[in-house]
């Protein structure tokens, strides 16, 4: 027994270890090549002043999917910002980092990019990265528009904005949309008790379900830990007899609950929220299972407006893929930085705490409209104020639900 | 009626588990070190099965069986050049330690090459199961095949173990390794063949595995390891039949705690019930006998 302890112990502590030594090696390495980079684009702007936004995100890992959807984006927008002559007449430089969904990776990107020379932050794409990385900026004083960080405590400092909509009004917006279109009587939940995103969307999804014209009948949650077995949480909702299954959590989990489900034979209306988006790109996943599954989201590629076919065209000729909702946010979420500057008169040459106050000020001023809405406005809190949308999936493709 | 669906979700759970912790167990009771890159051979299994299956579009068999084959090798190769050198090191804890640097190499190198994404993974059991009562009760053929599949490993286990000769040296070598050799058996060798059984039960673990549970990443044997570890550790480690039945109670305490106490307490019960075993026995259930032990 004493042993078996040792051993345990020893184990988890340099399990710890060997986590933090991936953790360093990772951002030195990334660290030095971009430090680097910079220097040669110090030299480079030293001609000519420019703007300089970096953006982060996980590129690898579980939510690759987001990350690269924002960064690819937003660099799609600083290529098309610049193209058009920049902003205020100065062109703008843009740079990535990984964060590998990983809070104190993020910070280590933040950083680097800082050491880059960054004024201006878009990201991180995912709320705990965002919250973490947002203790620095506050501290610094630099200004940072999240495009997807959707938990309340991402706008929580006043330098701090969104463009989507907080987890709280995912969870509001839902139970309000299935009420309005009558989409159930009875309805089961299925939870992540250890994600602050499903968490917090999930409260509020139940507390405005009271009154509404459904029940909620189970509300079972998982685990990051334990994110394999759904069979108990499914067979719950089966057997209270839920017509409508709310997911508010990440595709990755939900693949997993949509396959279970099939082979148990249950098969209500799943409705999922903005972290659904994606599940359509699991490789060889049967994307038939996905039919009909309905997710809150203010965008669907399939818009016949301009600028989303536009936009849609551009992106999937310089990365080969249909831009989900997050490619979406960030797009707007660079547009919406040119539109605040340009309302200051902003110059590269400004400090970036004075950017920063800038920024601030003309963000509660400005009316913005880009893919996602066409009329965003925002509070002095950072939560920006626009009507929800969902899309259902149909044939394999997201197509609007209205 | 309900009940009875459970607790075979909780069979079929318990099954994978035992079949992962057997490896477990047969390593530790034989080699007397803990493979904790055991949960990562699961996961090489898999992704060796996706390929092949998506390679050739047809029979999941040709796929399991080549998976059976390179886990194999890759237990045998990771032995000799991981493990074998650090055996006589002067603590027990530079091969445990060095075990886990092999788990976060597979981990990492499935990373590269397979990239974060999950897959998912097309069941290798295409049988849909059997419909009892009326149609009330479903019990999935992936869940028959893994209870049936976990319990014929156990039996050829046992009989391999008490009845041939590379059993009995096997039994030699994991009491006493000195003596063992003494007495002209190739410790060495013994250990190797204990290592390449080891990973050709995980590559089937692993079929089992994503085939219950279809989705694959590099990450997706790690959990599973873990667990499986705690259940060698419940029934005994170093005992097979102690294995078999830890990997089963963890199963079924696992799905039934979810089921009707509470959906998020689950692996604090699971892990509590550990901690309560080990204080009261501490060899675990069947951790006593030692004629037990492979």
């Amino acid at each position: 027994m004493k042993k078996f302890t040792k051993a345990f112990s020893v184990f988890m502590a340099s399990a710890l270890l060997a986590t933090s030594l991936v953790g360093c090696g990772d951002a030195q390495g990334t660290g030095a090549t971009e430090t680097a980079e910079g220097a040669a684009q110090e030299e480079g702007s030293a001609a000519g002043a420019t703007f300089k936004i970096g953006a982060i995100g996980p590129l690898t890992g579980g939510a690759a999917a987001y990350g690269n959807a924002v960064c690819n984006a937003a660099e799609l927008a600083v290529a098309e910002i610049n193209a058009a002559g920049g902003i205020n007449g100065y062109q703008v430089e843009y740079s990535k980092e990984d964060d590998e969904l990983n809070a104190e990776k993020s910070v280590n990107a933040y950083n680097t990019l800082k050491d880059w020379g960054m004024q201006i932050l878009v990201g991180s794409t995912t709320s705990a990265c965002s919250i973490a990385v947002s203790e620095y900026t506050k501290a610094d004083n630099m200004f940072q528009l999240t495009p997807s960080g959707s938990a309340e405590d991402c706008v929580k400092y006043d330098n701090v904005f969104r463009v989507c909509f907080s987890d709280p009004n995912q969870g509001i917006a839902s139970a309000q949309y299935i009420s309005d279109h009558n989409l159930a009587t009875k309805v089961g939940i299925i939870y992540d008790s250890s994600d602050v995103y499903s968490n917090g969307i999930y409260q509020k999804f139940v507390q405005e379900s009271e009154g509404k014209n459904y029940e909620v009948v189970s509300a079972e949650a998982f685990t990051q830990d334990n994110n394999t077995d759904f069979s108990v949480q499914l067979q719950k909702a089966k057997d209270a007899g839920a017509d409508l299954v709310f997911l508010p959590i990440y595709y990755k989990d939900a693949s997993l609950i949509l396959t279970q489900a099939n082979t148990m034979g249950y098969a209500p209306t799943f409705f999922g929220v903005d972290g659904l988006d994606g599940i359509l790109s699991v490789e060889n996943f049967d994307t038939a299972l996905a039919e009909g599954v309905m997710l809150l989201t203010p965008f669907a590629a399939d818009a016949t407006d301009d600028l989303t076919v536009n936009f849609v065209k551009n992106y999937k000729e310089k990365y080969g893929d249909t831009p989900n909702q997050f490619a979406a946010d960030a797009y707007d979420a660079v547009f919406i930085i040119k539109q605040a500057l340009e309302s200051k008169n902003a110059t590269p040459d400004m400090s970036t705490s004075d950017l920063c106050e800038a920024l601030k000020s003309a963000m509660t001023e400005i009316e913005a409209s880009g893919l996602t809405s066409t009329k965003m406005t925002w509070d002095a809190n950072g939560e920006p104020n626009k009507e929800p949308k969902a899309v259902v999936i149909k044939d394999g493709v997201y197509v609007s639900a209205n | 009626m309900s009940f009875l669906t459970y607790l075979i979700n909780g069979l079929s759970l318990g099954s994978i588990y035992a079949i992962i912790a057997l490896g477990y167990t047969m390593v530790y009771g034989i080699a007397k070190m803990l493979n904790f890159a055991h949960g990562d051979f699961i996961m090489v299994g898999c992704y060796i099965i996706f390929s092949v299956s998506a390679a050739l579009s047809g029979n999941p068999i040709i796929g399991i069986l080549i998976a059976i084959v390179l886990c194999t090798l890759l237990g045998i190769t990771t032995e000799f050049v991981a493990y074998r050198p650090l055996r006589g090191a002067a603590s027990p804890l530079a091969v445990l330690i060095t075990a886990i640097g092999v788990s976060y190499l597979l981990e990492n190198v499935a990373l590269l090459i397979f990239g974060a994404d999950i897959k998912s993974f097309t069941s290798v059991v295409k049988w849909e199961g059997i419909t009892l009562f009326d149609g009330q009760l479903k019990i999935q053929g992936v869940t028959i095949v893994t209870i049936v599949v976990s319990i014929v490993i156990l039996i050829v286990l046992q009989l391999f173990i008490n009845k041939t000769k590379q059993g009995q040296a096997m039994l030699a070598a994991s009491e006493d390794k000195g003596a063992a050799a003494l007495m002209g058996i190739n410790v060495n060798r013994t250990i190797m063949l204990t290592f390449a059984i080891g990973s050709a039960l995980a590559a089937i673990a692993g079929a089992l595995l994503c085939s219950a549970y279809p989705s694959l990443s590099p990450y997706t044997g790690a959990m599973p390891g873990i667990k499986a570890f705690v259940a060698a550790v419940l029934g005994g480690i170093g005992s097979i039949p102690g294995a078999m039945i830890g990997g089963l109670v963890l199963g079924i305490v696992e799905i039934l705690s979810k089921t009707y106490i509470s959906s998020q307490l689950s692996d604090a019960i699971v892990f509590g019930i550990l901690v309560i075993v080990l204080l009261v026995k501490p060899t675990g259930i069947l951790g006593k006998k030692i004629q037990e032990k492979v």
